[in-house]
C-alpha cells in the first residue's frame, strides 16, 4: 500500500450551517475532537462555511498557516464542494487537496439524538482526515461539446426552447411524437387569465419553427437510445411512418376530399374521440408541419387493398403519398438535450363515481377545451351529445388531485382553467354555472382578479367536494350533483345537463421508459426530478440533460415558458463554454503491476480499456469513471483518481476507529 | 421497525454499518431524506463511490476486520446505472461474496446490497432502520468459531 504523501498538514473546519447542523451536532466538541487526528494541525468551527468570510477562512490558514490539505464538514457535496475546492485553490494550493464531510443531509438532518449525531460526524471527519492524505494534484478532465441540442417535445415547451436556441443560432433536433408540434396548448380556444386566443399565440410561434433554418423538426418520431455523456451524446431517433412524403406534400388536403370514405369513421384523436375523422388527415388545421398523415389502421388499402387509391391520383405528379414508407431510424450526435415531454390528464374514468364514459352529459376539461373551440368539433357551440345545449352546468374540480387514493399533489392548473371554462361557457350558453371546488387557489399574476371577475358573471360557487354524479330521476337526460356545502353545513343536490371534471395533469404515461432512456430521474408523483428544488430548477442530475415545462411537475403556461427559456439559456451556457470541465476521476493502470489477464477489458461499458503488448491501456477520453475496473483487478494494477483503494481503506478505517 | 433515532444506554450494543453509496443515486436518496427531514437511525457511516461496480470485495472484508458489524452496499436500480452496467458487476460480485461470508458463518443480515433510487429516501430509511434493527438483534460481529483470522483475502481470491 502506498505511503501518504509525507505528512501534510491538514486544516478542518466544521460549519454549524446556521442552527441546521449546530442544533444537532455539537460543533465544538466535534472541532476539538478534529483537533487531535494525525496530522490536523488546525480545527475551527464556523457558522456558515460557505459563506464569503468562510472561504476567506480558508484561504487565509492555508497562507497564515501552511495547510497542505483542507477538510469542511458540511452539506452534501452536491451543493458546495466546487465551492470549497474553489476557496482551496484560490488559497494556492491543488483544488482537489479537499475532501468534504456531509454532517447535514446524512447526518444532523436525519437524527435526533446529539450524542449519536455528533459521534457519527466525528467518525466521518477522522475518515476523510485519513482520506485526505493520499490525495494527489489532479487537474479537471476538458472535453469539447457537440453545439448541437436535441429537443423532445413539440409541446410549448419544447417549442419556446428550441426557438430560442434556434435564434441564437444553434442546431437544435425538435422530436416530436405526434403527426404535429404544439401538445396540449394547441387544443385549447382561450387561456387563462388573459383570455388570449391560445391559436393566435401559439400558431406564430409553430410557423417560426417550421421556417427556422436552424430547427430540423422530427415529427411521428421517439427517442429509442441515448448514448455517451455530456457534450457528446449519440441520440437514436425512430420515425414511425406517415406514409406521405413531408417535402412532396404541400398540405392541399385535396387527397382528404378525394378519399374514398364519404365520412370519417375514426375517432378524431385530437378532438378526444367527440368527431371522426377519415383515414388520411391533418390533425388540425394549424398543425406544423401541414402534412397529411394515413392512419393504416383505418386505411382500405392497408386492410385490403383500396383499388381507386384516390388520394394518390388526385395527388397525381407531387406524387406525395407513398404506402410503403417504413419505419426508419436517425442517428445525432449533440451536446445537449432538453426534456420537454409534458403531461397527460388524468383519466376520469378511474373514478367511477364521477360517472364519465356512462353518463353522456359528463365531460372532461380536456374535451370542454375543444368544444368551445372555434376550430374544435362544434365549431365552438356547446352542443352536448344529446344535440342539446346545457342551460345548467357543473364543474368540478380537483378530480385525480389532492386525493391520496389518486395523487396526493395539487394539479396546479385546474382552478384557472376551470374558472376559464365557466366565463367561455357563461358566455356562450349564458347557463347557471356551478363549481364545485375545495380551496380556490388562484396564486399568480392577474390571477385574482379573474377569480373575482368570474365570480361578478354570476358563477355560483360551491365549496365542497361532490361524492356523487347520477341520472336525475324521470329520464330527463340530466344528472344530479350531490355535495355537502362545507360552507353552508348542508348537502345540495344540484341537477345539471352538463357536467365537467377538472381533470389533474399527471405524468406521460411513458414517463418511466423516458426517464429511463435519458438516464435521469423521477420523484415519487412520476414527474422528472430537477436537480435541486431551488438551485437547480431545470438541470438534472444527468449533465446535459435539461427539463422544461409540465414534465417536470404541473404547470401553467407562462411557467412553462419561463422554464423553457431557462433550459434554453442552461443549454447555451454549457454548449458556448465549447468545452465542459469533468471530475478528474478516470482510471489508469500501474503498468508494472499488470499481468495482461484482460478481466478489466470486458468490465469497462464503454471499451475505453484495450490490452496493447500485453499490458492494459485506459483511453482516459472514454473512461467515464466508474471504477469498474479498479475493483475487479486481480492484481490490483488499476488506479482510480478520487477514489484510490487507499483513500476508501482509510475512510473504512477512519469510521471505525471510534474514539 | 423504528422510525426514529434509537438512544443509546449504557449497555445496549449499537452497531456500526459502513454504507458503500452510489454518487447517482443511493447516496442522492440519502441527501434526499436529509432535506425531506426523514429520521433513521444513526448506525451507518456512509462512504461515497462512484458507482455500485468500484466496490471492491477487499472493501467489504476490510469493513468487516476493521470492527464493522454490517456492510450495506446501495447501487442504482438494474437498468439504471449511471455507467450502463457497474451495477450488474457489482450484483455478481455481491452473490458471491456474500456467500463466502455466509459459508464463513457469517450471518447474512449483516451485507446487504440494497437498489435504492435517488428518489427513494423513504426506502433508504426504511432499509437503515431495518438493517440497524437485525443487526442489533444479532450482536457484535465475531468471526465465528473455527473461521481463519479476519485478514482480508488476497486480490487473486476475491470474486472480481
Ligand atoms: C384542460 C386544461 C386547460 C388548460 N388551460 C390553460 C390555460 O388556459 N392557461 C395556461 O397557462 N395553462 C393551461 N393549461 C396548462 C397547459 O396545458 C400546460 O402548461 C402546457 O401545456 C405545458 O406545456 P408542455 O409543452 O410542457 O407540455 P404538453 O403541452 O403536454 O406538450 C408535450 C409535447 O411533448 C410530446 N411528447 C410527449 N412525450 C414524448 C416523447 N416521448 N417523445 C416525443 N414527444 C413527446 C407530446 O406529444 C406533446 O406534443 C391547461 C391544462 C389543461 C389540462
Ligand atoms: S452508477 Fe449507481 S450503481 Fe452504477
Amino acid at each position: 500500500m502506498r505511503e501518504p504523501n509525507g505528512t501534510p498538514r491538514i486544516g478542518v473546519y466544521v460549519c454549524h450551517c446556521g442552527t441546521n447542523i449546530a442544533s444537532t451536532v455539537d460543533v465544538a466538541a466535534v472541532r476539538d475532537a478534529a483537533e487531535s487526528l494525525p496530522g490536523v494541525v488546525l480545527s475551527r468551527d464556523y457558522k456558515y462555511m460557505c459563506s464569503d468570510p468562510g472561504q476567506e477562512l480558508i484561504k487565509h490558514d492555508i497562507a497564515e498557516f501552511g495547510l497542505e490539505r483542507v477538510v469542511v464538514a458540511s452539506c452534501s457535496p452536491c451543493l458546495h464542494e466546487e465551492t470549497f475546492r474553489g476557496a482551496v485553490g484560490e488559497g494556492g494550493i491543488n483544488p482537489y487537496f479537499f475532501q468534504m464531510v456531509n454532517i447535514r443531509e446524512h447526518d444532523s438532518w436525519v437524527h435526533r439524538d446529539i450524542a449519536a449525531a455528533t459521534a457519527k460526524a466525528n467518525d466521518l471527519i477522522r475518515a476523510a482526515v485519513r482520506r485526505v492524505r493520499f490525495h494527489e494534484p489532479l487537474e479537471p478532465r476538458r472535453v469539447p461539446i457537440d453545439p448541437r441540442v436535441m429537443v423532445v417535445g413539440g409541446g410549448i415547451a419544447g417549442i419556446h426552447a428550441a426557438l430560442t436556441l434556434a435564434n441564437a443560432g444553434k442546431q437544435v433536433y425538435l422530436v416530436e411524437r405526434e403527426p404535429s408540434i404544439g401538445g396540449h396548448m394547441a387544443m385549447f380556444d382561450k387561456t387563462f387569465p388573459t383570455l388570449d386566443c391560445a391559436a393566435c399565440i401559439l400558431t406564430p410561434k409553430m410557423t417560426q419553427v417550421r421556417a427556422h433554418p436552424n430547427i430540423q423538426i422530427m415529427t411521428m418520431s421517439e427517442v429509442e437510445e441515448v448514448s455517451g455523456f455530456v457534450g457528446d451524446y449519440r441520440v437514436r431517433v425512430k420515425h414511425h411512418p406517415r406514409f406521405v412524403i413531408e417535402d412532396a406534400c404541400v398540405g392541399c388536403l385535396e387527397c382528404i376530399d378525394a378519399c374514398v370514405f364519404r365520412n370519417g369513421k375514426t375517432p378524431d384523436e385530437f378532438n378526444l374521440g367527440l368527431s371522426k375523422r377519415k383515414p388520411i388527415y391533418i390533425p388540425f388545421p394549424q398543425a406544423v408541419p401541414q402534412v397529411v398523415v394515413i392512419d393504416p389502421e383505418a386505411c382500405i388499402e392497408f386492410r385490403a387493398g383500396c383499388r381507386k387509391k384516390t388520394c394518390v391520383e388526385v395527388c397525381a405528379e407531387r406524387n406525395a403519398i407513398d404506402f410503403q414508407q417504413e419505419v426508419t431510424y436517425d442517428e445525432v450526435t449533440v451536446g445537449a438535450i432538453i426534456l420537454a415531454t409534458g403531461f397527460q390528464a388524468f383519466e376520469a374514468s378511474r373514478l367511477p363515481q364521477y360517472g364519465y364514459g356512462r353518463l353522456d352529459a359528463v365531460y372532461t376539461a380536456l374535451e370542454v377545451e375543444r368544444l368551445v373551440n372555434a376550430s374544435g368539433p362544434t365549431e365552438g357551440s356547446i352542443v352536448l351529445r344529446d344535440g342539446s345545449t346545457p342551460t345548467s352546468i357543473g364543474i368540478i374540480h380537483c378530480i385525480g388531485s389532492r386525493d391520496k387514493n389518486t395523487n396526493e399533489y395539487c394539479s396546479r392548473v385546474c382552478c384557472m382553467y376551470s374558472l376559464k371554462l365557466a366565463h367561455l361557457l357563461k358566455e356562450k350558453t349564458d347557463a347557471e354555472i356551478y363549481e364545485f371546488y375545495i380551496d380556490m387557489r388562484t396564486p399568480g399574476k392577474g390571477f385574482e382578479e379573474f377569480y373575482n371577475r368570474v365570480e361578478e358573471e354570476g358563477v355560483h360557487f360551491i365549496r365542497g367536494k361532490v361524492a356523487d354524479v347520477y341520472p336525475e330521476a324521470g329520464n330527463t337526460g340530466r344528472v344530479v350533483l350531490q355535495a355537502e356545502d362545507t360552507l353552508a353545513g348542508m348537502v345540495r343536490k344540484i341537477p345539471v345537463d352538463m357536467v365537467v371534471l377538472a381533470t389533474g395533469l399527471e405524468p406521460q404515461p411513458d414517463a418511466e421508459d423516458v426517464r429511463r432512456t435519458f438516464n435521469i430521474t423521477c420523484g415519487s408523483g412520476g414527474f422528472f426530478t430537477e436537480r435541486h428544488p431551488k438551485l437547480a430548477p431545470v438541470s438534472t442530475f444527468t449533465d446535459g440533460v435539461f427539463l422544461a415545462g409540465a414534465c417536470q411537475g404541473p404547470k401553467d403556461i407562462p411557467d412553462t415558458v419561463a422554464q423553457a427559456g431557462a433550459a434554453a439559456a442552461e443549454a447555451l451556457a454549457l454548449i458556448d463554454a465549447g468545452h465542459i470541465e469533468l471530475e478528474p476521476n478516470t482510471a489508469f493502470v500501474v503498468e508494472e503491476r499488470c499481468s495482461g489477464c484482460r478481466t478489466c477489458v470486458g468490465m469497462c461499458p464503454f471499451s475505453a480499456i484495450s490490452i496493447v503488448d500485453g499490458k492494459a491501456v485506459i483511453n482516459e477520453v472514454l473512461c467515464k469513471g466508474c471504477g469498474t475496473c479498479v475493483a475487479a483487478c486481480p492484481s490490483g494494477a488499476i488506479r482510480q483518481n478520487l477514489f484510490e483503494d487507499e483513500e476508501i481503506f482509510e475512510e473504512i478505517l477512519g469510521v471505525l476507529t471510534h474514539v | 421497525m423504528s422510525d426514529t433515532d434509537t438512544t443509546e444506554t449504557a449497555a445496549a450494543f449499537e452497531p456500526t454499518i459502513v454504507a458503500f453509496f452510489c454518487n447517482w443515486c443511493t447516496y442522492l436518496a440519502a441527501d434526499l431524506a436529509g432535506t425531506s427531514r426523514m429520521k433513521y437511525a444513526p448506525n451507518a457511516r456512509i462512504i461515497r463511490v462512484m458507482c455500485s461496480g468500484r466496490v471492491d470485495p477487499q472493501f467489504v472484508f476490510d469493513a468487516f476486520a476493521k470492527g464493522a458489524d454490517g456492510v450495506l452496499i446501495g447501487g442504482c436500480h438494474p437498468g439504471d446505472c449511471h455507467y450502463q452496467e457497474g451495477n450488474t458487476k457489482a450484483l455478481r460480485r455481491f452473490t458471491l461474496l456474500r456467500r463466502m461470508l455466509t459459508d464463513l458463518g457469517v450471518e447474512e443480515e449483516r451485507i446487504r446490497l440494497e437498489w435504492i433510487s435517488a428518489a427513494e429516501a423513504d426506502r433508504l430509511r426504511d432499509v437503515m432502520n431495518e438493517m440497524a434493527d437485525q443487526i442489533r438483534a444479532l450482536g457484535p460481529f465475531r468471526l465465528p468459531d473455527g473461521a481463519v483470522a479476519p485478514a482480508a483475502p488476497r486480490r487473486e481470491e476475491v470474486p472480481a
